[in-house]
């Protein structure tokens, strides 16, 4: 079957493979075939019939002409695109087409860049013989993203397929017969999956549009430039549409090795986050508690005479990560020639117990596209759909093509494929790690050893550790570690187990990547014990955790929010009030960093800075500046740039973006990125596991400032994303609490107030307590004990 | 891509053996049985017109999403098939159904004259139940018996090279 075989089109000779479709012949040979319903990525509908071709095959023509969407070729067919049957059919589809079609391409936010249009004027008749009445199609909501004209739909049914086939909810549907036929969801829902966004794109009218730029631009406006997605570790590639200095909209742009041609809602809708009213227009002072406006020379010489007189043993730099690749390394370079080697990226890790063993890069341990031939594959600590959803996106394209998922969590997953799931406690995870590594005969020392001597495997456990060792043996196993591991209060033994059972197993190990630049922060060196090249250092800082334990003097925070973006808001807030001086870079004031800072430096935020990102999987994508930064607001390499100066450090006059990349380039020839562990994992007992541990998983959109800022994002309703207390019916029975009610919330010092919401995707034993989302900012470390106290009427009443 | 995916199976955390009741699940089952274990879901024509005559005519929004339950299958799919044929009705039905072919065949060869017959006779619009609730008028699409138009389907049987008058007498006898 995979012999090649010879057709013609249009007069061309062809190679095509058996099987395959004749318009998939003629898009690889640039011959156009006009089409609606056939899109690459979904499955054949056949139901537009705009791609009618005249064919012929072994000399017998065909009796009518025939859908190249859906016709096998054949050796020695021979296809017309352009011959008068072939156009008499494509007039008559279009005339067809029209008939029901309002024509209201003026009004409509599709003109210009819309495939019926196009089409019509390429291949339909100028005038139309359809005199009778139009019908008139009702609008369904389909939530705040996706705006809808009904009416203007021709059922080519992509966005149904592709809700089926690659969201994995078949929520939209075409009901109806003939001129009834309507697309919607019949019962109206709003569609809440995190990759919704696309059926914009794949629409070939103006049925589906965007709901945030709606009637803001014509299409004819834009100029587009490339971008890279901000946000999960994927590096989704973009096309950034711009009128003037405005980032209109954003659309994806095809990477089969990276983003395929999808792109998640929150890669889509976040750039509406860039218009918000507390962007950071100016650099600010306090002084005696006012915030006064000043310009860049005298803000940066105030923060350049603070750092070169702070002490660097008592001065620490947190980044976010997603500040660019040349901001963490030029930050990490001023830090460490001033003597400071106090800087880390990892904001939402707990335990660093481990920092001497982990390997140099954790990284995804596998291009992007492999993950869809993983035959077996345990996650460990991840709400993959809400933490990665491309990555979800291939798994899900893994199991259905007969991969086993197996899933180990502190929270039942809404998955769009079938999985495993083995829910529990933080402590139950470790006992399920060490029941699974106790099969796979794993073979241990010291804590290790003891925790797996304990384990008891159950069927699940002996079904898993099978499965691993099956498809390691075949080098098709794989573990994945994702955010909720990250924050566990015991990550280096899940690490260590986790890494066991890889080996045991035969299995690769991945770590799913926090964010955007999680592994090029790395790679730049701002991490405590990584220089820049991702070499290790004899001289090693204090990771976040030891900056809170021991406060610092003297604070550089770069593109975060502290009461939102760390793992432990409360903690970290008492930590910084109590530094001496603090700057914050930031493209967004807000209340916390006004608490903390004493110096507001404004940056460009995504699209308003060039850069570099370093995906999960390793690779290196650069992007240009899309637009000015607002105000006096800079690109932040540019800020650290002339910071470098002001502390006369040498070799501070970079010239442009790509030359501070450059030289990391070179720094980085020979870092070679794998999972390998580099010693033993120091296993101390962790922290005991209390009656109530808090479970905090970051919402979709609650990951960044960003996102935070998003209108439309704000107004979905996601699964879990509203803060509040969800509890397992049973559980709040037994603690005697009812849905609604107002408890309070203690975490060592921290308290928070929050309804109760019952929910039984959470285990026994735990509360899911949002974190990064407003009401959340009281509260400790994102995974840790908590309790909880009925307020009573009163108690509510004193408190106002 | 291919035209042949596997058909998308939900399954839902609900108790299959509470739906319906004992007489209808065993009668849908037998229907399961004709089709591969993975195809289930082709059991739902001939179990909707099932659940459509053991509930007076109509399927009601709950009946579809039960049987979408049953087999495994997105609402929606249920929803789409329901919508799409003619023989499945969503709303209240009279205690009989008249249905009179109105594709070409027939309105060539005077189905066009009955429906005017019934709509003066009868005071009833396609779709519509008589005021005594006697039977609900249906146009339907071609019923497959073009060879001796016009057509009619009077509940489950096939009427033949009809007149108003013969129309009449079948009406007639309708309860
Ligand atoms: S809404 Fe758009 S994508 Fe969906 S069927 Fe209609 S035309 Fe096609
Ligand atoms: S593209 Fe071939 S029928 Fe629609
Ligand atoms: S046209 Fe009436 S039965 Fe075929």
């Amino acid at each position: 079957m995979t012999d090649k075989l010879t057709i013609e089109i249009d007069g061309r000779a062809c190679e095509a493979t058996p099987g395959e479709m004749i318009i998939a012949v003629a898009d690889r040979e640039g011959i156009v075939i006009p089409r609606f319903c056939y899109h690459q990525k979904l499955s054949i509908a056949a139901n537009c019939r705009m791609c009618l071709v005249e064919a012929e095959q072994g000399g017998r023509p065909f009796p009518k002409p025939v859908p190249a969407c859906a016709t096998p070729v054949g050796n020695g067919m021979k296809v017309w695109t352009r011959s008068p049957k072939a156009i008499e059919a494509q007039q008559g589809t279009m005339e067809f087409l029209l008939i029901n079609h309002p024509l209201d391409c003026p009004i409509c936010d599709q003109g210009g860049e819309c495939e019926l249009q196009d089409v019509a004027m390429g291949y339909g008749d100028d005038v139309s013989r359809f005199v009778e009445r139009k019908r008139v199609v009702k609008d369904e909501d389909l939530g705040p993203l996706i705006a809808t004209e009904m009416t203007r739909c021709i059922h080519c049914t992509r966005c149904v397929r592709f809700c089926a086939e690659i969201a994995g909810v078949r929520e939209l549907g075409a009901t109806g017969r003939g001129e009834e036929v309507r697309i919607g969801t019949f019962v109206a829902h709003a569609v809440t999956h995190e990759l919704s966004g696309n059926v914009i794109d794949l629409c070939p009218v103006g049925a589906l549009t965007s709901k945030p730029y709606r009637f803001t631009a014509r299409a004819w406006e834009l100029t587009a430039r490339d971008g890279i997605a901000p946000h999960d570790s994927v590096g989704s590639n973009l096309r950034l549409h711009v009128r003037g200095q405005r980032v209109m909209r954003v659309h994806p742009r095809d990477n089969e090795a990276v983003n395929e041609t999808w792109i998640a809602d929150r890669d889509r809708f976040s750039y509406a986050g860039l218009d918000s009213l507390d962007r950071l227009t100016a650099p600010l002072l306090k002084e005696d508690g006012v915030w006064r406006t000043v310009d860049w020379s005298e803000a940066l010489t105030r923060v350049a005479e603070r750092l070169k007189s702070a002490d660097p043993a008592e001065t620490g730099w947190l980044m976010a990560p997603n500040a660019t690749l040349e901001e963490c390394y030029l930050a990490a370079r001023i830090a460490r020639e001033l003597g400071c080697p106090h800087i880390d990226h990892r904001l939402r890790q707990q335990d660093f117990r481990s920092d001497d063993a982990d390997p140099l890069v954790p990284w995804l341990g596998l291009p992007i596209a492999e993950l869809e031939v993983q035959r077996c594959v345990l996650l460990v600590g991840s709400d993959l759909r809400q933490e990665q959803p491309l990555l979800a996106h291939r798994l899900r394209k893994a199991v259905l093509d007969g991969a086993q998922m197996i899933c180990i969590n502190p929270i039942r997953l809404d998955l769009n494929h079938p999985a495993r799931q083995i829910v529990g406690t933080p402590a139950a995870m470790i006992a399920d790690l060490a029941a699974i590594a106790k099969r796979l005969g794993v073979s241990a020392t010291g804590a290790l050893k003891d925790c797996i001597a304990v384990s008891e495997p159950g069927d699940e456990h002996d079904m898993a550790a099978d499965c691993l060792s099956r498809m390691g043996e075949q080098g098709r196993g794989l573990i994945l570690l994702g955010a909720l591991a990250t924050a566990h209060p015991d990550f280096s033994l899940l690490k260590a187990l986790a890494h066991a059972i890889a080996e045991a197993s035969n299995c690769r190990i991945g770590y799913l990547p926090a964010a955007a630049n999680s592994v090029g922060a790395y790679l730049a060196g701002a991490h405590p014990q990584r220089l820049p090249g991702a070499r290790p250092t004899d001289q090693p800082g204090l990771s976040l955790g030891g900056m809170l334990a021991a406060p610092r003097r003297t604070l550089v925070l770069w593109g975060l929010e502290p009461d939102r973006d760390l793992g432990n808001p409360a903690g970290a807030m008492a930590a910084f009030d109590k530094a001496d001086f603090v700057v914050a870079c930031s493209a967004f004031r807000s209340p916390s960093l006004e608490r903390v800072a004493d110096v507001l430096l404004p940056i460009g935020a995504f699209a308003e800075t060039s850069g570099t990102f370093v995906n999960a999987a390793g690779l290196w994508q650069r992007f240009q500046g899309a637009v000015p930064p607002p105000g006096e607001a800079r690109p932040g390499w540019k800020v650290l740039r002339v910071l470098g100066n002001l502390l006369d450090l040498k070799g501070f006059d970079y010239r442009d973006g790509a030359q501070v990349r450059d030289e990391l380039a070179a720094l980085c020839a020979d870092a070679v990125i794998d999972n390998a562990v580099r010693g033993e994992f120091p296993l101390t007992n962790g922290p005991t596991e209390s009656a109530l541990m808090r479970i905090g998983p970051v919402p979709i959109y609650a990951l960044d400032p960003l996102v935070r800022r998003a209108p439309a994002l704000q107004q979905m309703t996601m699964p879990g994303s509203a803060f509040g207390v969800y509890l397992h019916p049973d559980q709040a029975a037994d603690l005697g609490l009812n849905a609604g009610d107002t408890v309070r919330l203690t975490q060592n010092e921290a308290t928070a107030t929050a309804q109760v919401i019952l929910d039984d995707r959470v285990p026994m034993g735990c509360a899911r307590i949002p974190s990064g989302v407003a009401g959340s900012e009281g509260l400790g470390d994102q995974i840790g004990p908590i309790s909880l106290a009925r307020l009573t009427e009163s108690d509510t009443g004193e408190r106002r | 891509m291919s035209f042949r995916n596997a058909p998308l199976a939900v399954s839902r955390d609900q108790d299959q053996s509470a739906l319906f009741n004992a007489e209808i699940r065993a009668a849908i089952d037998a229907l399961i049985a004709k089709y591969p274990p993975e195809w289930k879901q082709s059991a739902v024509m001939p179990a909707l017109t099932l659940l459509q005559d053991s509930n007076g005519g109509w399927l009601t929004t709950e009946l579809m999403d039960a049987l979408a339950v049953y087999l495994d299958m997105p609402e929606v799919a249920v929803y789409e098939v329901a919508t799409f044929y003619g023989m499945y009705d969503l709303t209240p039905q009279g205690r009989h159904k008249v249905c009179v072919c109105n594709s070409i065949s027939c309105l060539l060869n005077g189905s066009e004259e009955l429906i005017e017959h019934i709509e003066h006779k009868y005071g009833v619009k396609p779709g519509e139940t008589t005021a005594d609730g006697r039977f609900t008028f249906k146009e339907v699409e071609c019923l497959g018996a073009c060879r001796h138009a016009p057509a009619v389907l009077l509940d489950k049987t096939y009427h033949e090279k009809l007149s108003p008058e013969s129309l009449d007498r079948l009406i007639d006898g309708l309860e």
